[in-house]
């Protein structure tokens, strides 16, 4: 037999089989089949993740809008632009959009696509619940934005007290939609969290211990296991919210032994958590981006990990810090203090470590770095303003006005928005292969930065003088006229700067400079490979020797061979030393997950309406199921023999 | 890397393709939503107590479900832990007659769980929407249900599965997943059965 018969025959890689053909046999059997059908059935974990990314963007383009909407109604006294009830349903929506369909999504769809390369392995575990997760995400923010178009939006604050939202005062479906978008959106999430958790235990390359994950995904694995147990709170309580108001239960009503406060326990028992769930993979961007740019490893990666794991702890201590209003028990109101107070430490220790790693460093001040130390800056300010807030005389005199929709911003977008921003200058290559432009990505952050203190910083000052948040318009002659004004004006510039970011998206996927595999000469897994990635994201699975393995492996890291070609196959390795443990197939392509996600859509909006849609819609959904997990072929060919 | 001649550091051909608990991915999903459930419970359970502090009289007005159904029920769950703990072995040892054996039974006792759940609905006493203690029942009962028919559907699908031509040695790992995942239903209802039982009749 010549050689090249012989390697037909082979069906693992190694030294036999030479690269190219490596490369074109797991390019067959790895690459999404063409057409719509393949796009629907896709279960590969960076197509999900681009999806996840761009529909997120959509989200947080619409809820901008309504943000601008919201500004140019409050610009002035007394304007008319918006009626009371639309106005009360845009905040809603914008909240609502903003954190349940943007910032939890989007952190996952960085987390989606980039832990599977980053841990170095071919694909995220369970794929198809991966591509179900996204289907029903999708579907939940449709139905909310097409509720809302209707004119059934949700119109009781993105936390939908009771009793305002229960049956009595909320008549009609609006709150049931809110309540079923979350049911939607927790779904999705806990499915990315399971993955999540999966992919970075058990799919790690060879030799990537503990100590050698990197930090965006210790953030990430954090935040799954935060997700893993404060999500089931909010599902928990919105089901409780639909039941009393479809089939007359009574959780929440005060008169048949309910109780209203149960609601805001439960729902800051996730809610909580949350801003949390949503700052750990911001913090996972700085971590990965500022040694990137400072060109030196990352400063205490211990310390960082440790502040991450208490985060974790400490972010559940704190639910009732959101209640402090509702009267507790002081006793319990000094212990929440406390603990509210002692987040502030793990999140001192991380940007001490991340302005020692540029002090020490040689920073290059390309856009990411750029978003990163915006980021420290607003980050520190926001903080301030939440020390503050968790001291209870405070908190109840600033209670409800804007100083507290000044603080979340703060938070918010300084913690998440600019370091999101810094992510996408950063990995934009990895995801398209071309690079944004540098001089329109230093636009971008000069607006964002002056346009969101602009628009942000006057809401401290408006709500220390007395303005109350949700209020759709307001008399002349109060002293808010100019700050507002000026806030609205803010917000137009920040508006600006998310148009330069859109042009420059919009030109650099055509023009942009093509981007190499390591563009930003970079340490981790994902950039020892093409960008973007192939479909099997590495020809060999690569071995792992220290936590910046492409500094420390300058000529090309070490790999491993014996994975099969012909079949989709993943490396399972041990949990604490990723030792090489199991070959396990990975599954395929598969359009059951979107049919799932589809029967799951049907029960879930026909349970606003009719509590039978449970019964009934349960019928095609274990149909889907079925067809999900029922095996496709007679079993796998065996393994060949000849090597 | 892809281009100049790559560093062969070792070869895994001879590791194994399939694998059973901790080892397996599937084993570690199946822990994952098991958290997830487990704080679902235990959050409805909280909420049980949180409403019961608030309440004077506890069950107001109405008598505690009779304890007959579930009582029956936790007897037969703890019972079916055995047959669950053999299936789980054979499974292990990929003994497929046995397997078959232990997962018929297996899914006769899931589906006698669930006629003797339509029972205890029966016998609760109260009704959803009489008061906030009526919603509690309703819903941990409910919630529980709803773990019994996914595992016992699991089940069936499973056994039907096990005597098709799709035999593999991944099955075998399935039915493992689905061994523990019956240990967390029946583990489950031994904190239920004594908040919808024993809790109203001390306090
Ligand atoms: C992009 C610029 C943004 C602007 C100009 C803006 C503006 C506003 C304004 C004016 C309100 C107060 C409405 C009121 O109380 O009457 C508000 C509320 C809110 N915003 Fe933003 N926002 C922006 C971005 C974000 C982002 C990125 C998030 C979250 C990730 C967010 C989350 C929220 C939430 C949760 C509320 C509370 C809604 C409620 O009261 O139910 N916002 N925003």
């Amino acid at each position: 037999m010549s050689a090249r018969d012989a390697s037909r025959f082979i069906r693992r890689d190694g030294p036999s089989l030479g690269e190219a053909e490596t490369h074109a046999r797991l390019e067959r059997t790895w690459a999404t089949p063409p057409g719509l059908w393949g796009w629907l059935s896709s279960v590969d974990h960076k197509q999900v993740g681009r999806r996840y990314i761009v529909t997120a963007f959509v989200f947080f383009l619409l809820a901008g809008l309504l943000a601008l909407a919201m500004r140019m109604q409050l610009a002035g006294p007394n304007q008319t632009l918006l009626t009371p009830d639309r106005y009360n349903q845009i905040f809603t929506m914008h909240g609502t959009t903003m954190m349940f369909l943007f910032a939890v999504p989007v952190m996952e769809a960085f987390a989606i696509y980039l832990v599977p390369l980053m841990v170095g392995t071919r694909a995220i575990a369970f794929p198809r619940l991966n591509a179900f997760s996204y289907w029903v995400y999708l579907a939940g923010g449709v139905m909310l934005w097409v509720a809302f178009i209707l004119n059934v939006g949700p119109d009781v604050g993105w936390f939908s007290y009771v009793p305002l939202s229960g049956p009595q005062f909320s008549p009609g479906k609006r709150a049931d939609f809110w309540a079923q978008m979350v049911t939607f959106t927790e779904v999705a999430a806990l499915a990315v969290a399971v993955e999540i958790i999966v992919t970075v235990l058990k799919q790690r390359a060879p030799g990537m211990s503990l100590n050698r994950i990197p930090l965006f995904v210790w953030g990430q694995l954090v935040t799954s296991f935060m997700v893993v147990f404060a999500m089931p709170a909010v599902m928990v309580s919105s089901s409780m919210l639909i039941m009393d108001r479809l089939i007359g239960t009574h959780f929440f009503n005060p008169a048949e032994g309910g109780d209203a406060l149960l609601w805001q326990h439960l729902f800051w028992f996730f809610g909580h958590p949350e801003v949390y769930i949503i700052f750990l993979p911001a913090t996972g961007f700085v971590s990965s981006i500022l040694p990137t740019f400072a060109r030196r490893p990352i400063f205490g990666y211990t310390a960082l990990v440790l502040a991450l794991v208490a985060t974790g702890f400490l972010g559940f201590g704190l639910w009732v810090h959101h209640m402090f209003a509702t009267g507790l028990p002081h006793l319990g109101n000094s212990f929440y203090t406390a603990a509210s107070m002692a987040i502030a430490i793990p999140s001192g220790i991380q940007i001490f470590c991340w302005l020692a790693t540029l002090w020490d460093g040689r920073p290059r001040f390309a856009t990411p770095l750029l978003f990163v130390i915006g980021f420290i800056v607003i980050f520190v300010l926001g903080g301030l303003s939440g020390i503050m807030l968790a001291s209870v005389p405070i908190d109840s005199q600033v209670h409800d006005t804007y100083f507290v929709v000044a603080h979340f911003h703060y938070v918010l977008i300084g913690g998440a928005v600019f370091p999101l921003f810094g992510a996408i200058y950063y990995w934009f290559p990895k995801f398209t292969g071309r690079m944004l432009s540098e001089r329109a990505g230093a636009w971008n952050f000069g607006l964002f930065f002056v346009g969101f203190n602009i628009a942000f910083f006057p809401m401290h000052i408006l709500g220390l003088i007395g303005m109350p948040r949700r209020v759709y318009s307001y008399p002349a002659g109060l002293g808010w006229d100019d700050l507002n004004l000026l806030s609205t004006a803010g917000a137009v510039i920040l508006a600006a700067g998310v148009l330069v970011f859109l042009g420059n998206v919009w030109h650099s996927l055509k023009h942009g400079l093509v981007a190499d595999d390591n563009p930003w000469g970079a340490a981790t897994l994902e950039w020892a490979t093409a960008s973007p990635p192939p479909s099997f994201n590495f020809v060999h699975i690569p071995v792992v020797t220290g936590s910046n393995p492409l500094w420390e492996e300058a000529d090309g890291l070490p790999v491993v061979s014996g994975l099969r070609v012909d079949q989709r196959e993943l490396l399972l390795t041990s949990v604490v030393d990723a030792a090489p443990e199991v070959r396990e197939p990975s599954p395929e392509p598969s359009i059951w997950p979107l049919l799932s996600a589809l029967a799951v859509t049907i029960l879930f909006i026909g349970s606003i309406f009719t509590p039978w849609a449970v019964v009934w819609g349960s019928i095609p959904l274990a149909v889907g199921l079925i067809g999900w997990f029922w095996p496709k072929s007679a079993p796998d060919t065996p393994e060949p023999v000849i090597e | 890397m892809n281009n100049g001649a790559p560093r062969f550091a070792a070869d895994l051909a001879h590791l194994p393709t399939s694998a059973h608990g901790p080892r397996a991915t599937t084993w570690w999903g199946t822990l994952g939503f098991i958290l997830i459930e487990a704080t679902g419970f235990a959050l409805a359970a909280a909420a049980y107590f949180y409403l019961m502090g608030q309440t004077e009289t506890w069950p107001p007005g109405q008598s505690p479900p009779d304890w007959l159904w579930g009582t029956l029920q936790l007897v037969l769950m703890l019972a079916s832990l055995w047959p669950n703990w053999w299936t789980d072995r054979v499974a292990h040892a990929d003994d497929l007659r046995k397997v078959r054996i232990g997962l018929v039974v297996m899914s006769a006792v899931g589906l006698l769980t669930l006629v003797v759940r339509a029972f205890e609905f029966g016998a609760l006493n109260c009704r959803w929407d009489d008061n906030a203690y009526g919603s509690m029942v309703w819903v941990l009962l409910g919630l529980h249900a709803v773990h019994l028919i996914t595992d016992v559907g699991d089940t069936l699908v499973l056994t039907v599965l096990m005597f098709t031509k799709h035999v593999e040695p991944r099955r075998f790992t399935d039915v493992t997943d689905n061994c523990v995942y019956w240990n967390f239903v029946v583990a489950a209802w031994v904190p239920l059965w004594a908040l919808l039982y024993v809790v109203p009749r001390l306090v």
